[in-house]
């Protein structure tokens, strides 16, 4: 199945803006971060399909996932 | 005994275009033993203006500027965020403003925090906020804590205050705030910011936004402990947080309830975020 991933911030540094993959059903976002070698202590605000989500949601046909690394600083 | 007849009748007869003029609201002070605070009640509660907040005339009514005057902000974090918004509720005519920080400046916040100045390096943050609050408005009231906060000090702290601003550097910390926030029935205005990114969000009493914004993160810190702050992130960020207070304060309608801002500068993208109904 298809899903399309949008980076945010430095996540996009050699990596990309926004790619459509195509990726096995069931796999969750946790499984996708770490397949674009993204730190899972780095991410932040998770987004499916413009609601906030989490690393152990499973992505279905279509999605659009959207990954902003975690800001906590002041 | 306030001689608020007497007063009234001096701020009227010296006040021009409805506009009052700092001198005369100083001298009123001086001549019926008011604090400046005081003064400008009396005056905005007879439709006259302190001079200057003429250019948020156009934008706040002569009641809300009193709204304003009689609100409290307690501001937790004096440093990238928490200077800006200091600043800005000042400016504005919040009338009594709570900040808290048990740090002193460092020259590493020189590159971002508003309130570090060459001369204030090593000096207590919550001074610098009294000394920049007394130079902009002396209407305001600013009541220092130079305490870490947490859990033994959190209700003396959000006692009467209208809303809390998050300018804190620490998850953990963060999460604290917002229960203690829930607690003493305070809306919190959150943000946060890295390198060039950060983020906004509202927490009305009974939410429990930060513990799902934050959900499942055990680091204190995100990614700015790597990348950095410079100095327009905080600034950014700090304003939006402002704009949501002073809609809290005037008792607007909430734009951000169950949903928050992200933003990457770097590529200039706002994107909004909803969050899941809660169940």
């Amino acid at each position: 199945m298809q899903v399309t991933i949008k980076l945010f911030a430095h996540f996009r540094n050699d990596r990309f803006i926004k790619e459509v993959q195509t990726i096995a059903p069931g796999t969750t976002v946790g499984a996708i971060v770490t397949e674009l070698a993204i730190a899972e202590e780095e991410v932040g605000v998770i987004l499916i399909n413009g609601r906030h989500s989490n690393l152990d949601q499973s992505l279905v046909e279509g999605d659009n996932l959207s990954l902003f690394p975690l800001v906590g600083g002041g | 005994m306030i001689k608020v007849k007497e007063t009234i009748a001096f701020l009227q007869k010296n006040a021009k275009d409805g506009l009052l003029p700092f001198s005369v609201q100083q001298e009123a002070g001086q001549q019926f033993s008011l604090h400046i605070a005081e003064v400008e009640e009396i005056a905005l509660g007879h439709d006259l203006l302190p001079a200057r907040y003429q250019r948020n005339r156009a934008m706040l009514s002569i009641q809300q500027q009193l709204s304003l005057l009689r609100s409290e902000v307690a501001v937790f974090g004096c440093g990238g965020l928490g200077g800006y918004i200091i600043e800005e509720l000042a400016r504005l005519g919040v009338g009594r403003i709570t900040v808290v920080d048990p740090d002193v400046f460092e020259e590493h916040n020189m590159n971002r925090q508003l309130l570090c100045t060459q001369e204030l390096l090593g000096r207590k943050k919550v001074d610098a906020a009294v000394q920049r609050v007394a130079a902009i408005n002396p209407a305001v009231r600013l009541r220092p804590f130079d305490v870490a906060f947490g859990q033994n000090n959190s209700a003396e702290i959000l006692q009467g205050v209208t809303v809390a601003a998050d300018g804190l550097d620490s998850i953990p910390v963060r999460l604290e705030l917002a229960e203690a926030c829930n607690d003493q029935n305070v809306p919190l205005v959150h943000g946060a910011i890295a390198g060039w990114s950060g983020h906004v969000a509202v927490q009305y009493p009974g939410e429990n936004i930060l513990q799902h914004l934050y959900a499942g993160k055990k680091t204190g810190h995100g990614v700015e402990r790597k990348l950095g702050n410079p100095s327009f992130t905080p600034a950014v960020i700090a304003s939006l947080e402002v704009a949501e207070i002073v809609r809290i304060l005037l008792g607007t309608e909430p734009l951000l309830p169950r949903r928050y801002l992200a933003m990457d500068l770097y590529h200039m993208e706002f994107t909004e975020v909803l969050f899941p109904e809660e169940k």
